[in-house]
């Protein structure tokens, strides 16, 4: 609606407004710790639960530490936490994905019957088995949820690699005497990084909100470090006292989540016409 | 049929047995001896060895787990180390509660979301289309955990209308229990909307570019009709899959749900579980949701053939 009000085409709208959310989310991640006007973990007990004031631009928690600090500290935790894990699972996604389209026959036969088993359970079970056994903790989430999304990885790109291996392009690569390492590299992959970017925007989003997921569970980023998710949590018995501790947090994850949607719509648009919507 | 039917199945033993196999191994990786956690840090060195022996933790690992799964299959699922009640009735229970919330989630959302994504592919680019994205791209994007504080807050403790916490079995108070489930209801509605309406649009839009539909437009039959009888028909099956997936992953995302709105589910049983390293508990938990997840997914396939011609049976 407001994209036809400025006459902007919907994805050029989605890509703009989506990108400066996610802009947004990475300078206030990577520049919170100076943009914060007080230490996230600075307890204040004279302010306990006050709603928004000048000394507290958004009020203060339940033991009075600052809200817009913990917010941007919580950014922090998202922001590298959905990184990492992106990275982790793209970088062993794209290893296991290639191995089995390019080898295909015997190893690709075994590893996508376990892949495929991984894909039976849904996403977020996976996630908490892996919490248990790692325990609740920032490094301990990056991998289960690393393991937990791995297997999408190594279906689409297992998907791509497959379907491009068979093109003439890669063919001529053979024929001009190019061992199967250099075909790989120099004409398989690069044209894998379409469908991997795609998934990549997509899997930002489902991490963001996966782990607040996890943290609001108490399965998560551990207390007292802020994260969107367990701010919420701790929140949760001083509903009827301080919204603010309430709406907030849930709105960080919102919007920004909104922002990575959008981004990864006008992405996926771009990169990929057959999905465009 | 039937051949189709064996074959779909049989493709589902391997998979379960996978399955089985990632949990056992999942809970072996817990830190800690099972035998010492459920005896506690008081037992005598003689009696931790008395129980090792008598759960079959002195055996090879192929053993246990071989051991494990003929106790799974003859619905042993062992006793919870903190209450000592069976796993397995104390599962059924708790997906009663789940289950009945997660069903009816599902099945209003897609009688909201499927019309409603039919109806912005057939208004694509104008403005219903565009209400209709946007909506859904807001609802995705909101957490289904705090969508539901929001509505406890303002249904709950602003206004007063709906109670806030609890729970009660349909079977023992229908209106109590109607009065309790329409907030995680409500909530789950709202955030599987999204997807199921965006997914509904995109498929319809394929569609209605197909050339059978140009025919029957061609034909002089009214776009409703045209909609209905001949892109609707084709278009539901990949919103189906769909459907048929979040059925099942909610069953592992219900937890937060739970939480927010203290319903005893199963969800929350598994977090619990983890919690107060509960091993049985959660080795229960996880081989039953991903077993319903499997056995979801292969009903939706069996069904499949008869909502899309094209995929032969």
């Amino acid at each position: 609606m407001i994209a036809r009000a400025l006459k902007l085409p919907r994805l050029r709208f989605n890509g703009l407004v989506g990108g400066i959310v996610v802009a947004m989310l990475l300078f206030i991640a990577i520049a919170g710790p100076w943009l914060a006007p007080y230490d996230p973990l600075k307890l204040d007990l004279m302010s306990r639960l006050k709603g928004p004031s000048p000394a507290h631009l958004l009020g203060a928690d339940e033991f009075g530490r600052d809200v817009l600090s913990r917010l941007m500290y919580g950014a922090r935790t998202s922001a590298w936490i959905a990184f990492s894990t992106v990275a982790f699972a793209i970088f062993f996604g794209v290893i296991v994905g290639v191995l089995a389209g390019f080898l295909r026959g015997w190893t690709d036969r075994i590893l996508m019957t376990f892949n495929d088993a991984l894909l039976a359970f849904p996403g977020l079970l996976l996630a908490l088995g892996f919490m248990a056994v790692f325990g609740a903790s920032r490094n301990g989430i990056i991998i289960a949820l690393g393991l937990a999304y791995l297997p999408v990885v190594v279906r689409v790109v297992r998907g791509a690699v497959l379907s491009i291996r068979e093109r003439e392009f890669v063919e001529a690569s053979r024929v001009m005497g190019n061992s199967e390492i250099i075909t790989m590299a120099r004409h398989v992959l690069p044209n894998c990084v379409a469908p991997i970017t795609v998934l990549a925007t997509t899997m930002f989003g489902w991490i963001i909100l996966s782990e607040s997921a996890l943290s609001f569970l108490g399965l998560g980023v551990p207390p007292p470090a802020p994260s969107w998710g367990n701010m919420l949590a701790t929140a949760r018995p001083y509903i009827s006292q301080s919204p603010h501790l309430i709406i907030l947090p849930g709105l960080c994850i919102s919007i920004t989540l909104l922002g990575v949607n959008m981004l990864g719509d006008a992405i996926r648009d771009r990169l990929d016409p057959k999905m465009q919507s | 049929m039937v051949r189709f039917i064996l074959s779909r199945l049989a493709t589902a033993i391997p998979t379960l047995l996978i399955v089985s196999i990632t949990v056992f191994a999942l809970i072996r990786l817990i830190p800690g001896d099972p035998a010492t956690l459920m005896l506690g840090d008081l037992a005598q060195p003689g009696q931790v060895e008395a129980l090792r022996h008598q759960m079959g933790l002195d055996q090879p690992v192929i053993v246990q787990y071989l051991i494990w799964l003929g106790n799974v299959v003859s619905g042993d699922f062992g006793q919870s180390i903190s209450t000592h009640q069976a796993v397995l009735p104390l599962i059924l229970e708790r997906f009663s509660v789940s289950a009945t919330i997660v069903l009816l989630a599902v099945f209003l959302a897609s009688l909201i979301a499927v019309p409603a994504g039919m109806f912005a592919a057939w208004r694509q680019d104008r403005f219903g289309d565009i209400a209709v994205i946007a909506t859904s791209t807001l609802l995705l994007s909101i957490p289904s955990f705090w969508l539901g504080l929001m509505m406890l807050m303002v249904f709950g403790l602003w206004l007063g209308w709906l109670p806030v916490v609890g729970y009660v079995p349909f079977g023992r108070d229908f209106t109590g229990a109607l009065l309790y489930t329409i907030m995680p209801v409500a909530t789950l509605v709202m955030v599987e909307s999204g997807s199921i309406a965006r997914m509904a649009r995109a498929s319809t839009i394929e569609v209605a570019r197909l050339d059978y539909i140009t025919h029957a437009r061609a034909k002089g039959l009214s776009e409703p009709a045209v909609m209905w009888r001949h892109a609707f028909k084709n278009a539901f099956a990949p919103t189906w899959t769909l459907i048929g997936l979040i059925l099942g992953s909610l069953l592992a995302n219900i937890a937060v749900i739970e939480t927010v709105f203290t319903i005893p589910g199963l969800g929350r049983l598994l977090v619990d579980g983890i919690y107060a390293r509960d091993y049985p508990v959660v080795q229960g938990c996880m081989l039953f949701v991903a077993f319903i997840y499997v056995v979801v997914n292969l009903a939706v396939d069996l069904v499949y053939p008869l909502l899309d011609p094209r995929v032969t049976t």
